[in-house]
C-alpha cells in the first residue's frame, strides 16, 4: 500500500484504476516562412476555428455545469481574439518570418509570464488560461486531436495539471475523480471538479509515478489522501466512507431544506447530539435544525486538571458561532456512574449509578459548577444557547442550580461582560422522580429533554451495561413510553417543550409514538437526521394516533 | 471627451469574466475607451492588457471615453462598472 498526501479541492471518495491523461503531443517545428501573408491567414483561420470550438465548449459547459462554467470559455474566446495577443503574433509572423505555431507559443509565453508575475493568486492562475487557449490554436494548426481517455471502464484520472478545456471535453461517464501533480485551489480544474461533484486532489507532485498506471487507487477529496493498492482494512474503511457519502448526498438531494413535517402538518424539530465543537460540521452537513444535546464532558475528559473558564468559553463559543444562530443546548457536567475522571478524586462507590453524579456533583462542589456556568453565559453572547441540567430528581435541585445562574449573571453584569438574556434553561428527565414531579418541574424550566437510556434503566431497575439483562432492558416498555407521555402532558399544560436526546429518538419504530404523545423535538446523531426526516414525512398522524396511544395501555412484550 | 472616476469595490478587482464582457460591449461603440490607474493607462478593448494592470479592490481608476457616441457611452459604462466591479 502506498499512501500519498495531496490537497483535496473537491470532496468525495472514489475508487478505481489509475489512468494517465493522454495529451496530444504539441512539440512544434520552428520554421522560417517566406510567404508571411499566407502564414498570417493560416493563423487567422486557426484562431477562428478555435473560437468556434470554444463556443461549443461553452454550450456544453452550460448544460453540464451552468452559466458560471460557460462564462469561462467565453472569456477564453475573448483571450483568443485579444488585440495585443493577435498583434504580437502578427508581428512575429510578418516581421520575424516565424511560422504560426512558433509565434503562438512564444506569444503565449509572454502573456502567461505577465500573469504569472502578478502579485495576485487569481491573476497568476490566469496564466494557465492563456496557455490553454494557445494550445487549442496550435492543435488546430497542427491538426492534432484533443487528448482523452481510452479506457473501457471508469478511471481515476491523473495528469500533471488539467487545463479547463480539457476537463470539460472529457467523457464524464469515464471519470471517477482527478489527481493532479500541480494545480491550485483556485484553478478552473478545481472549480469545475467541485461544480460537477467529482472528487479532486491536486499538488501530489512527483509522489505520483507513471508506473502506478492501471493499479487500483482510492482518493479521498476531503482529506487529500491518495492510496495506491490499499490493504483490505483501508479499502473497507474507505468504501464505507464512500457509501456513507453517497447515502447522505442522495438523501440531501431529496430532503435538504425540507421541513420535518407529517403528511397532515404536524412538525417535529430534529436536532443533533454532539460531543465536541468539531462535530458541528456534521450537524450542518446533515441539515440538523440545531444541537439538542452537547455533552460537555469531553472538556473535562481531555484535561489533566479542571478545565479553566476561558478554555471552556472558547469551546462553547466555537460551537455557538459555527451553528450560526441555530439553537445549541449544552448539558452541564455529567460525570459519575460509568464516566469517571481521575482528578475529581471521587471516592469509591458501591452503587455509582445511584451515586454522586452529574448535577449532584455540581451542587456539592459549586466552584466547579460556577466555572462552567460562567463560561456558558459568556458564550451565550455568540449564538442561541440553551443550558440543561442532568440527573434531576427534585424541584429544590433545579431551584438551587437556577440560583447559581443568577449569581453568575449578576457577576458578569458587574464585570461588564456581555451575555444573552434569552438563554433557555431546561432539565434532563432521566429519573422516575423527575417524571412524577414533571408537573411541578414544568413551572420552573423552559424545556425538558428525556434521556431515554437512563430513564429506561431507572424506570425498569435494570442495569443497561449488564449484557445478561438484554431482554429485561426494553426501552419500548410501555412503562417508559407512558412516562414520556406523562412528561409531555405536564409540560404542555405549562407551555414547556419536550425533547428526547437518548438513542431512542432515532428509533424509527417509535417515531409515530413520539409524534402521538406530543414530543416536540428529537435530538439524534447527525447521520440519523435525514432518515428521521424521511420517516416523519411519510406519517399521517391523524390515521395512526389513536391506535398508537391505545398500544400504551396494553401489556408489555418481551424483546 | 467624457470621463469618470471609479473606486473598485469587487474583492477580486477587474477580473476576467466581467472584463471580457466589457471588452465585447466596447467593441460595439465608435468611441475609444481608455482606463487609467496612476501613470498607466490601457485601451479598454485590450482584455489581457487590462487584466495585466492588476487593478484591485480599493484602487481608483479613471475611465475616458472619446468619440462620436461618448455622450451615450459614458453613462452606460459607469453603470457597468457599478454593477460589476
Amino acid at each position: 500500500m502506498i499512501s500519498i498526501q495531496g490537497k483535496g479541492v473537491s470532496t468525495g471518495v472514489a475508487i478505481g484504476p489509475l489512468y494517465y491523461y493522454q495529451r496530444a503531443k504539441s512539440t512544434i517545428v520552428r520554421t522560417t516562412v517566406a510567404d508571411t501573408e499566407a502564414e498570417w491567414q493560416r493563423f487567422k483561420a486557426a484562431q477562428e476555428k478555435a473560437i468556434e470550438q470554444l463556443g461549443e465548449l461553452a454550450e456544453k459547459a452550460r448544460v453540464e455545469a451552468g452559466d458560471e462554467a460557460a462564462l469561462l470559455f467565453e472569456t477564453h474566446q475573448m483571450m483568443a481574439e485579444d488585440l495585443d495577443y493577435e498583434e504580437s503574433i502578427e508581428g512575429m509572423i510578418k516581421d520575424d518570418q516565424m511560422n504560426a505555431e512558433a509565434a503562438v507559443i512564444d506569444t503565449a509565453a509572454v502573456f502567461a509570464d505577465m500573469f504569472a508575475q502578478m502579485d495576485d493568486a487569481y491573476m497568476q492562475a490566469r496564466a494557465a488560461d492563456v496557455k490553454d487557449v494557445s494550445n487549442r490554436i496550435i492543435s488546430v494548426l497542427t491538426g492534432a486531436v484533443q487528448g482523452g481517455i481510452n479506457s473501457p471502464v471508469p478511471v481515476i484520472l491523473a495528469a500533471d495539471d488539467l487545463a479547463p478545456s480539457e476537463t470539460v471535453q472529457l467523457d464524464k461517464s469515464k471519470i471517477l475523480g482527478f489527481v493532479t501533480e500541480g494545480g491550485s485551489g483556485s484553478s478552473h480544474t478545481a472549480i469545475l471538479a467541485r461544480t460537477m461533484g467529482i472528487p479532486a486532489i491536486i499538488g501530489v507532485g512527483d509522489q505520483m509515478k507513471p508506473e502506478f498506471e492501471g493499479r487500483e487507487v482510492i482518493i479521498d477529496g476531503s482529506t487529500g489522501h491518495v492510496i495506491v493498492d490499499a490493504d483490505e482494512d483501508t479499502k473497507k474503511y474507505m468504501m464505507e466512507k464512500r457509501a456513507e457519502q453517497i447515502r447522505v448526498r442522495k438523501m440531501l438531494e431529496e430532503l435538504k431544506g425540507k421541513e420535518n413535517v407529517t403528511l397532515d402538518g404536524r412538525t417535529m424539530r430534529v436536532y443533533c447530539n454532539i460531543g465536541s465543537p468539531e462535530d458541528v460540521s456534521a450537524v450542518l452537513s446533515n441539515d440538523g435544525g440545531g444541537v439538542g444535546l452537547f455533552r460537555s464532558e469531553f472538556l473535562y475528559l481531555n484535561c489533566d486538571d479542571y478545565p479553566s473558564e476561558d478554555y471552556q468559553f472558547e469551546a462553547y463559543k466555537k460551537a455557538l458561532s459555527d451553528m450560526g444562530g441555530k439553537e445549541v443546548i449544552i448539558r452541564t457536567l455529567d460525570i459519575g456512574a460509568d464516566k469517571q475522571i481521575g482528578y475529581f478524586n471521587m471516592p469509591h462507590e458501591e452503587n455509582p449509578a445511584l451515586g454522586n453524579r452529574a448535577l449532584r456533583i455540581c451542587l456539592n462542589r459549586p466552584e466547579i459548577f460556577k466555572t462552567q456556568l460562567r463560561a456558558l453565559y459568556r458564550a451565550s453572547a455568540y449564538g442561541k444557547l440553551g443550558i440543561m441540567f442532568p440527573m434531576v430528581t427534585s424541584v429544590w435541585e433545579v431551584k438551587e442550580a437556577k440560583k447559581m445562574c443568577e449569581v453568575v449573571k449578576k457577576e458578569l453584569t458587574a464585570e461588564g461582560i456581555p451575555y444573552s438574556d434569552e438563554v433557555e434553561l431546561g432539565i434532563m428527565i432521566e429519573t422516575p422522580a423527575a417524571v412524577l414531579m414533571s408537573d411541578r418541574l414544568a413551572k420552573i424550566v423552559d424545556f425538558f429533554s428525556c434521556g431515554t437510556n437512563d430513564l429506561t434503566q431507572y424506570k425498569l431497575a435494570c442495569d443497561r451495561q449488564n449484557n445478561d439483562l438484554g431482554r429485561f432492558f426494553n426501552p419500548h416498555h410501555p412503562a417508559v413510553l407512558r412516562a414520556l407521555k406523562m412528561v409531555c402532558d405536564n409540560a404542555h399544560k405549562n407551555g414547556v417543550w419536550v425533547g428526547i436526546c437518548g438513542e431512542l429518538g432515532a428509533d424509527l419504530e417509535l417515531t409515530e409514538t413520539f409524534l402521538s404523545i406530543g414530543i416536540d423535538e428529537l435530538s439524534v446523531s447527525p447521520r440519523s437526521v435525514l432518515p428521521l426526516r424521511q420517516k416523519i414525512r411519510s406519517i399521517n398522524l391523524g390515521e395512526v394516533k389513536d391506535k398508537v396511544l391505545e398500544a400504551l395501555l396494553t401489556d408489555e412484550i418481551s424483546v | 471627451m467624457k470621463s469618470f472616476e471609479y473606486v473598485i469595490t469587487d474583492p477580486v478587482g477587474i477580473h476576467a469574466r466581467p472584463a471580457g464582457i466589457m471588452v465585447k460591449e466596447i467593441k460595439n461603440y465608435l468611441s475609444t475607451v481608455t482606463i487609467a490607474k496612476g501613470e498607466k493607462s490601457v485601451n479598454a478593448k485590450k482584455l489581457m492588457a487590462l487584466m495585466g494592470m492588476g487593478i484591485k479592490q480599493g484602487d481608483t481608476v479613471t475611465v475616458c471615453v472619446e468619440g462620436e457616441d461618448e455622450e451615450e457611452v459614458a453613462p452606460k459604462l459607469e453603470q457597468f462598472f457599478k454593477d460589476n466591479f
